[in-house]
Formats: C-alpha cells, sequence, structure tokens
C-alpha cells in the first residue's frame, strides 16, 4: 500500500538536509528543525507558537490512520485571473512550497479514540485563503460527518477570501455556513480551533458557528485585518489587539489552550459530545 | 471625484451650451440651426458612449453615484412599515433599517443598509457600514421572520462592515457568521436584493437568499477594488486594475449563478428615474416571493441548500471534468 501523503510530506519535510535550522521570530533563539517538530513547533525558550503545516497537525492530532477525503477536488482559474503571475502560476507555486493541493486538509481519524470529521486549514497555501476548493471539501466534510454521525474538529488558519476566485470565494461563506447547519441540526457536535491567523470571511462563517471555539495561545483572530483598521482609524493598534487573549477577555471565544495541551483538551472536549444524544 | 458624476458634468456642459445657442438664436437674426444639431447630435452620441458600454471600473462608481436611490427610499416605498430597534444588548445601529412591512399585500420582514444621503446623515449611518450591533438586529429580524413565518426581504448597500476597533471588539466576525447561520435555518422564503455595492462578508449577511436580485449596475465584491488591491499588491491605487479582474458586475454574477435575476436601470443609471427603479426592484421581489410561497418549507430548504451547494469553479479529478460555471 502506497504512503498516504500526510505522512509522506511530514516525513520528507522533517527529515530532509536543508532547512536544518529555525529561527524564533520572537526570541531569536536558533532551533533544531527535528527538536521544533518534536516540540510541537513551539519555541523551548519562549513558547512561540510557529505555523504548523497541516500534515504536521494531522499527524499531533490523529491516533494512528487518517483517511484523507476532497482530495479528487482540486483548482481551476474561474476568473482567469492574471495580475504579475497567473493563477495557475501562483497554485504551482503554493502546491511546491507546501506540499499540499489546496488550503485545506480534511478526512476522518480518530482522536483519543474518539472518531472525529477532521479539516485543517494551512497558511502557506494562498494564505489559507478560502476558495471554492476550500469551500467544497468543507463542505463534503460536514456532509460525510453527518452521515457517519460523527463530531468535527476544524483548525482554522486563513486570511479570509481568496481575491482571485472573486465572488464564487465568497459565495463559499454560504456554502459552509449551509453545510454545518445541516450537520449540527441533524445533532452533531461541531469543535473550531481558531489558529494564527483567522480572519475575513472564515471567521466570518465556519469558524465561529461552532458549538464550542477553542483558540490557540496567541493566535490572531478578527474579521477586518489588522493593517486595514489601522488604515482606517489613522492610528496605531495595542499590541495585544485580535489575539486569542483579547477575545478571550471580549468574550468572543470559549477558551485559549497552549498548543502543548491542545490535544488532551480535544479528547475531554469532545468526550462531552459523544453519544450524549443516545 | 466620482466617476459617473465627472461624465456628467460633461453632459451637463453640453446642456447649457445647447441652451445658451437656442436662447441665442432667439435673440439675434444669425442661424444657429445648424450648431445647434451638430451639438444635439454629439450630446447624444456622448449620452450612449457613456452609459452603453460602462467598464466595471465605472460601475463601481454607478453604484456608489451619490444620487444612487439607497436602502431607506425602498423601504419607504414598501406599502407599510413598522421599524423595529435594537439588537436588545449594545445599541441600535443606524446603518441597518429594519422590520415588518407589506409589500402589496404580503406580510414581510424587511432588512435595509443605510448609507445616508448628506453629511451628517453619512456619519449617523457610518456611511453603511454596520457593526456587530447591526448585524446582531439583523440576525433578530430573520429569527422573527422565521418563528412568525414571514418573508424576508433585504436591500444590500454597503461598502462592507465597519472595520472599527469597537467593531472588533464586540466580535464582528461571529456577529456576521450568526447572521448567515439564521438565514441557512430560516424555513421561509427570503429574497435579496443588491441595490448599490455590496460588498464582501458584510454585504453576504443579509444576502444568502432562495431568489437574489440584482440591479444592473450594482456591484458585488468579494472585496472592494480598493481593499482587493491593497491585498494582493499592497497599493489601493490598483483599484481600477482589481476592479476589471474581480468580476464584480450583474452579467458576470448572472454567469456564475449567483444572482438570479438582474434589473435594468434607466439609461444613464437608477438616479435618472428613481422612482421607476424601485418599482422595478419591488416588483421583481413580490413576483419572487410569490413564487417562493408555493413551495414547502422543507423543500425551500432543499432547494437553497442546492443552490449554493452547487456554486463553484472547481476541477473534480474523479469526475474530470470543470465544475458549474453554468
Amino acid at each position: 500500500m502506497p504512503i498516504p501523503d500526510w505522512l509522506r510530506v511530514r516525513r520528507s519535510k522533517n527529515d530532509s538536509d536543508v532547512a536544518h535550522w529555525e529561527k524564533c521570530p520572537k526570541c531569536g533563539e536558533v532551533l533544531y528543525r527535528k527538536e521544533l517538530a518534536e516540540n510541537l513547533f513551539v519555541c523551548p525558550r519562549c513558547t512561540y507558537h510557529f505555523r504548523m503545516h497541516a500534515f504536521d497537525r494531522v499527524h499531533m492530532l490523529v491516533d494512528g490512520d487518517f483517511v484523507e477525503l476532497g482530495t479528487e477536488i482540486k483548482p481551476s482559474d474561474p476568473l482567469h485571473w492574471i495580475d504579475k503571475r497567473s493563477y495557475p502560476e501562483k497554485l504551482a507555486g503554493d502546491r511546491a512550497k507546501s506540499s499540499l493541493s489546496e488550503g485545506i486538509v480534511t478526512g476522518f481519524g480518530a482522536i483519543g479514540g474518539i472518531e472525529v470529521a477532521l479539516g485543517v486549514m494551512d497558511f502557506s497555501f494562498r494564505g489559507g485563503t478560502m476558495g471554492t476548493v476550500v469551500g467544497e471539501r468543507i463542505a463534503l466534510l460536514f456532509e460525510a460527518a453527518r452521515d457517519r454521525a460523527v463530531p468535527s474538529v476544524i483548525f482554522t488558519a486563513s486570511g479570509g477570501a481568496r481575491m482571485e476566485e472573486g465572488m464564487l470565494a465568497l459565495m463559499q461563506m454560504a456554502k459552509t455556513t449551509l453545510a454545518l447547519e445541516r450537520f449540527r441540526e441533524a445533532g452533531n457536535y461541531a469543535l473550531t480551533v481558531l489558529t494564527d491567523p483567522t480572519t475575513g470571511g472564515v471567521s466570518a462563517s465556519f469558524a465561529f458557528q461552532a458549538d464550542v471555539i477553542i483558540a490557540e495561545a496567541r493566535a490572531a483572530i478578527g474579521f477586518a485585518g489588522r493593517r486595514v483598521i489601522e488604515q482606517t482609524i489613522r492610528q496605531k493598534l495595542p499590541e495585544n489587539f485580535q489575539t486569542a487573549e483579547f477575545l478571550l477577555e471580549k468574550g468572543a471565544i470559549d477558551m485559549v489552550v497552549a498548543r502543548p495541551e491542545l490535544r488532551d483538551t480535544l479528547v475531554r472536549l469532545l468526550d462531552y459530545g459523544v453519544g450524549a444524544r443516545a | 471625484m466620482n466617476l459617473i458624476v465627472e461624465r456628467e458634468n460633461e453632459l451637463l456642459e453640453f446642456e447649457r451650451r445647447i441652451a445658451e445657442l437656442k436662447d441665442h438664436s432667439r435673440d439675434q437674426p444669425v442661424d444657429l440651426s445648424h450648431e445647434i444639431a451638430a451639438l444635439e447630435a454629439k450630446y447624444a452620441q456622448l449620452l450612449h458612449e457613456i452609459f452603453d458600454r460602462l467598464s466595471p471600473w465605472q460601475r463601481v462608481h454607478m453604484s456608489r453615484h451619490p444620487k444612487r436611490p439607497l436602502g431607506a427610499d425602498y423601504v419607504a416605498a414598501l406599502d407599510v412599515f413598522d421599524e423595529l430597534h435594537g439588537d436588545r444588548q449594545f445599541r441600535d445601529d443606524p446603518s441597518i433599517i429594519g422590520g415588518f412591512a407589506k409589500l402589496g399585500g404580503r406580510r414581510i420582514v424587511t432588512i435595509a443598509q443605510e448609507k445616508g444621503r448628506d453629511t451628517k446623515e453619512k456619519v449617523r449611518r457610518n456611511f453603511g457600514m454596520p457593526a456587530p450591533e447591526g448585524y446582531r438586529k439583523v440576525k433578530r429580524l430573520i429569527d422573527l421572520a422565521a418563528h412568525l413565518g414571514l418573508s424576508i426581504v433585504t436591500f444590500v448597500d454597503t461598502p462592507g462592515a465597519d472595520p472599527g476597533i469597537g467593531s472588533e471588539e464586540r466580535a464582528q466576525a461571529e456577529a456576521i457568521a450568526s447572521c448567515l447561520y439564521a438565514l441557512a435555518q430560516a424555513p421561509v422564503p427570503i429574497v435579496s436584493t443588491i441595490i448599490g455595492e455590496g460588498g464582501s462578508g458584510g454585504a453576504l449577511a443579509l444576502a444568502l437568499a432562495d431568489h437574489v436580485v440584482m440591479l444592473e449596475h450594482s456591484t458585488y465584491s468579494v472585496a472592494s477594488p480598493e481593499g482587493c488591491a491593497a491585498i494582493l499588491w499592497g497599493d489601493a491605487s490598483k483599484a481600477e486594475e482589481a476592479a476589471e479582474r474581480l468580476r464584480l458586475t450583474s452579467d458576470d454574477l448572472r454567469g456564475f449563478g449567483i444572482v438570479d435575476e438582474v434589473i435594468a436601470e434607466p439609461l444613464g443609471g437608477a438616479q435618472r428615474d428613481p422612482a421607476a427603479t424601485i418599482r422595478r426592484v419591488l416588483d421583481a421581489a413580490g413576483r419572487a416571493l410569490d413564487r417562493l410561497a408555493a413551495i414547502p418549507p422543507r423543500e425551500l430548504r432543499e432547494s437553497r441548500y442546492a443552490k449554493y451547494r452547487r456554486i463553484g469553479g472547481w476541477q473534480d479529478a474523479s469526475r474530470s471534468m470543470t465544475e458549474s460555471l453554468s
């Protein structure tokens, strides 16, 4: 049996000779990539949370196998978009850079023995933007999860709707909302984990429609981008503005969790919804 | 300066010169009929030149025309309107006008975005950019309509959701997400009309609907052209280029299946005959409501689901075809 992408890509990325070292953007500590991976991409010195590759996330969470879904759904170029580069060229670049076919990985696996529908967005693919592929994969995931009556866990990381797919991208907010609503209406349990960064059309749709909303420590979360707000109000924003901790204080999310505690927390939270209705 | 207003000034200049020549030929014994006819021909030519084929960027300006009919004008044209206020939590957001209304004999709940006409009113209405309390009012009205079994008619005209500090503090994203969720749930007919600017998620929060009507020169976009240019190229001044690429016109969106019906505007735009434009939009909304009223709630929600489920532009490798771009 061939090794699935989520295993193969992770291995090649973390064991390759290139990019052995990573520098912590917060404290400047130079870190050995393999050790960083073992530490869940958290800086051992200052606890800075590096953005994670979607497949690393999957590996960090699932017990054993992960059955990927929606890989047949691939991007097209509905607007025939071209600026400095054509949209297909940008996509090809992102594929090469991220080893992903699009901005989200979806599928089924077990977390702490509980089967879940898992979706993980990846910021390294077009800034995690939601285009028609991301929307379609999420809709397919909710539909399959509804059929199986298993809870959903979606990790968000997104700059919002994808410009290069125009209004077709914006409509994915409607599509994912409808799919999530139908999933929940059937009595299913939805969780989202907001990771750095979660903004725009993703935060204003399925990210904030779940039963329980967790945010990873220090993640930037909001609707409008920080720069847009600064340009609008013509002043600098306080540093903690739009952080996970800020949102917790304002009452917008259920909890802030540091990455090392994330998996155990999810298992505990998932357990409250398993078979509770039966 | 609004590009359309600029061109309208050219037209006004022609109108002034034609009137001047006509006055002149009455007072003086010179025959200016040749000059007048030439100017009139040029005027007619210019009128068609300006308005027959508007570029996407010109349509953006048309959708922002200072005299374009606004949300409140449409609400005022309904037969009855009983405004309901507030989000029950924080404050009443004046950028959202909503309440019970009658359209023909039909009892409805209506929700409109309102930009404000003069400077004072624009400031009060926050230029039509709703804050979270505005979207929470929207959600409350959607839920009310669903509870009473009333149809919903919305009027969309916003540059986008308010991007301020307070709006982020009060969870703008959650407020919009909740409107979308409420629209997804509502077991009643929903008709949305895009009457001016359809600014991104802030517009969609009122436009997840069974039937979406769009005025010919309105725009509806994933981001404002200025915002898109700033996001992609770090340069808001490239807005015209962004407008060309975004496919934000009524023709484009009808083609994508995002808009169900396009309403023609008078030559020169809605502002040339606001009353007739408003009537056309309300008539279209009424017709759609009558059609939707005959559909049982379960089927209605099913077809709403199917409609948005279809909207795409991806490839399905397992079927080796490109999905719906009707």
